[in-house]
């Protein structure tokens, strides 16, 4: 008993000493990463922690019309709305007028009540001048001031806390009484989108798949004189910017382009019914699949590199066929190797954003260019940081979901 | 020899950048139920003859026979050899059984005949009950057992064993050594085996092929190999050896005298030397060295300088200065009465003619 409680003692002190002699170390290698690990946070970690809150966090109308959402909270969206609101509202207005801030107000429930925007930038014009009773007055410059809905649209504008923009990024949209449903047929545009975007990247992935497959066994097989050579025309394409090689995929495949002009030149098709193979969809893809392929074709690679080729030859001398040998002992060996391909490629291509910009045209362009022209046009920053959450959920799942089944374990990256 | 043998290699070469042969001419017959075992230090062309005969590698020139069938021209699968190879080459993403059940599999042998064979394999080599683990999941010594199992499952008349124990530590090794030289003459099999380790070759062996350069320098059963090497390659490869060199100056029948540098004449056995005024190497085993010999008893006389004594139990392997050598090695044996010496004497050793063996330049 003794001897275990002094043992005890002992080794409480070996903890403490060895932490001791172990705490330089860890200092000096924290010391060394510190300036990273500061970049990243200030350029990496920071900006999309606070973009991904925009998705739920609103406070365009909440803060340049104070008074006004104040009174809205007591609203119960139901009754008439009363003189004082009307009230609030008008004195908000002239000051948003004077700020120079009305458009973004506009804009705001614009986007909760299509329609609106020139009712607030035209009447808060006027807004200075107006008199008590400031219901009639308001009603008398637009008459769709009188319209409930429209209140009811300054109201949910006025939540600085929101699902609506992921509700809008899955197409749902939400009703007065904050149930959702789904949006009207016609305007079910992102959920195609994502379809379309999850589809692509799947296409590619196959693509890139069957093509690299085969390059990598045979980089895999050859002596190493002639595959580092192979290798290098494999990584050439990664040494080219991506707008470069996009660009020469347009020359290639335009319809007045490289591929098209040899068609005709065969006679394979003839000059006024050339294919259209790029800004569409398949454009796309062809261009991502070229783009993406090494992404397939390393992991492979090192995958196949390592399995010796004692192993067919054991399959062979076993009595199986070169057919049975690949397919039963080479190809199986090969899954963890796939599997670091498939989904390297399908999450590179997921968030691809220039060729499909590029080469997209009406259906082949994926969530990030939407993404991105709500940043950039539409300046609706909200929903871009709630499909950007979405496309980011979808990648986990999918990643998860890949756990389950192969295991991540079992990839390979080299 | 017999007229029918398993296998024949006849006047077999091999190139593979079409300009240096690793194998020159090999004219080899391995007998049915043999165990053939090719040694050779790494570079001799032992493994690529081995390759050959399982048909990875073309052979350049030259004919192989398995059963009298000329074979260049049947790919690996058809061959019907069973092979052990030197990393295991278990299929990892395979069972136990699985491994073992698949030559049976691809011959399309039922499943119940192919589970019964398969139960009976990993009975021969002691792994009744591991069927169902991964070959990550085994030993060294297992694994090297379930390959054993593998390349006899589906009964081969030949199995090929390429270094298969090179991945062992000694004592497993040596155990594993037993195990297959019994299963060997259990169940009657050809083996062919591949090494460059030669104990491993002397306890298996029926036959040993010694491959140095391409070329079999000496087919011959173990004991024979070790007591009369036949060239002086094989002298120093197979065992430990002290080394003489000399001019051959008198040859009578099996018996010559050469002179050493330094003068001095040793009689010796010709074993492989040409004619008076040639150039040869005498072998000399340590053992068959003798300290402070009868005088009238040995043919061979001289006095030598004690270098180093080093103890090793059994014997004691003394290092002595001999003929202008210094690294003239006897073994002492350590027994009731042998001679004490310490560093620096000057002793009396002595050897029969019959023991040194005067070999080729």
């Amino acid at each position: 008993m003794a001897q275990t409680a002094a043992g005890a003692i002992d080794d409480k002190l070996l903890k403490k000493r060895l932490d001791k002699a172990l705490f330089r170390n860890r200092s000096r290698a924290f010391f060394l990463v510190v300036p990273l690990l500061l970049f990243l946070l200030v350029a990496f970690v920071g900006p999309i922690v606070y973009f991904l809150t925009r998705a739920f966090i609103d406070d365009t109308f909440s803060s340049l019309m104070p008074e006004t959402t104040a009174i809205l909270a007591d609203w119960d969206s139901t009754t008439e709305p009363t003189e004082e609101m009307y009230a609030v509202l008008v004195a908000d207005m002239v000051v948003a007028r004077e700020n120079k801030t009305i458009g973004k107000v506009a804009t705001r429930v614009n986007r909760d009540k299509p329609g609106t925007r020139s009712l607030f930038t035209s009447t808060a014009r006027k807004a200075a001048k107006l008199e008590a009773p400031f219901k009639e007055s308001l009603i008398g410059v637009k008459k769709k001031w009188g319209d409930i809905e429209v209140w009811q649209a300054m109201k949910t504008a006025s939540a600085k806390y929101t699902l609506g923009y992921y509700a809008a990024a899955l197409d749902l949209k939400k009703n007065s009484d904050g149930s959702f449903e789904r949006q009207d047929e016609k305007r079910r545009i992102h959920i195609t989108l994502l379809t379309r975007t999850l589809k692509i990247s799947f296409l590619v992935t196959i693509f890139c798949l069957a093509l690299g497959y085969p390059i990598a066994y045979l980089l895999a097989t050859l002596p190493a004189k002639t595959s580092n050579l192979l290798l290098i025309l494999v990584l050439l394409p990664f040494w080219t910017s991506i707008l470069v090689r996009t660009t020469a995929w347009i020359a290639m495949l335009q319809s007045q382009g490289v591929v098209n002009d040899l068609l005709v030149y065969f006679g394979i098709t003839n000059d006024d019914s050339r294919f259209s193979l790029i800004y569409n969809q398949l454009g796309t893809l062809i261009a991502m699949t070229h783009i993406l392929l090494p992404f397939m074709v390393l992991p492979l690679y090192s995958v196949m590199k390592g399995i010796p080729p004692s192993y067919v030859r054991a399959a062979k001398s076993l009595g199986a066929t070169n057919w049975t040998a690949f397919w039963r002992v080479y190809a199986p060996q090969t899954v963890p190797g796939i599997g670091a391909g498939a989904i390297l490629v399908f999450i590179v291509a997921i968030g691809y954003y220039i060729t499909p910009a590029l080469v997209g045209g009406q259906d082949g362009t994926m969530i990030s260019n939407t993404i991105d022209d709500h940043m950039r046009k539409s300046l609706n920053w909200n929903l871009a940081a709630a499909l950007g959450g979405v496309l980011m959920v979808v990648v986990m799942t999918l990643y998860w979901i890949y756990d389950r089944v192969v295991g991540i374990d079992n990839m390979k990256l080299g | 020899m017999s007229e029918n043998p398993l296998v024949r290699f006849k006047n077999v070469q091999k190139s593979y950048d079409g300009k240096t042969l690793v194998v020159k001419d090999l004219n080899l017959d391995v007998e049915r139920g043999e165990f053939l075992t090719m040694l050779g230090p790494s570079g001799s062309g032992k493994t690529t003859c081995l390759m050959m005969l399982a048909g990875f590698e073309p052979a350049t020139h030259g004919e192989i026979y398995l059963d009298s069938q000329p074979i260049n021209n049947v790919p690996p699968h058809k061959r019907g050899i069973g092979m052990v190879f030197q990393n295991y080459a278990l299929f990892p993403h395979m069972t136990v059984a699985e491994n073992l059940a698949f030559p049976l599999e691809v011959r399309k042998m039922s499943a119940s005949e192919s589970q019964d064979r398969v139960k009976r394999a990993m009975d021969m080599v002691q792994l009744g009950g591991f069927g169902n683990r991964r070959p990550s999941q085994l030993s060294g010594g297992q694994q090297q057992r379930v390959a054993v199992a593998r390349a006899l499952v589906f009964d081969p008349d030949l199995v090929l064993m390429d270094e298969p124990l090179g991945a062992l530590d000694k004592n497993l090794r040596e155990q594993m050594q037993y195990e297959i030289k019994h299963i060997h003459e259990n169940l009657g099999v050809t083996v062919v085996y591949v090494t460059h380790d030669q104990s491993e070759a002397l306890t298996m062996s029926n036959r040993i092929a010694v491959f140095n350069d391409g070329v079999i320098q000496q087919l011959a059963p173990p004991d024979a190999l070790y007591e009369r090497p036949e060239n002086a390659f094989v002298a120093q490869f197979i065992g430990e050896n002290n080394k003489l060199r000399g001019t051959v100056t008198e040859l009578e029948g099996d018996y010559c005298v050469v002179k050493t540098k330094t003068g001095a004449a040793v009689y010796a056995r010709a074993v492989n030397v040409g004619r008076i005024g040639d150039e040869s190497t005498l072998s000399l085993r340590p053992e068959r060295v003798l300290i402070d010999p009868d005088p009238s008893t040995v043919q061979n006389l001289f006095e030598a300088r004690v270098l180093e004594l080093i103890y090793l139990g059994d014997h004691i392997r003394t290092r002595i200065e001999l003929l202008g050598r210094d690294d003239f090695i006897v073994k002492v044996p350590n027994s009731a009465n042998h001679a004490l010496m310490r560093e620096g004497d000057v002793v009396t050793v002595g050897w029969l003619q019959e023991d040194c063996r005067a070999l080729d330049a």
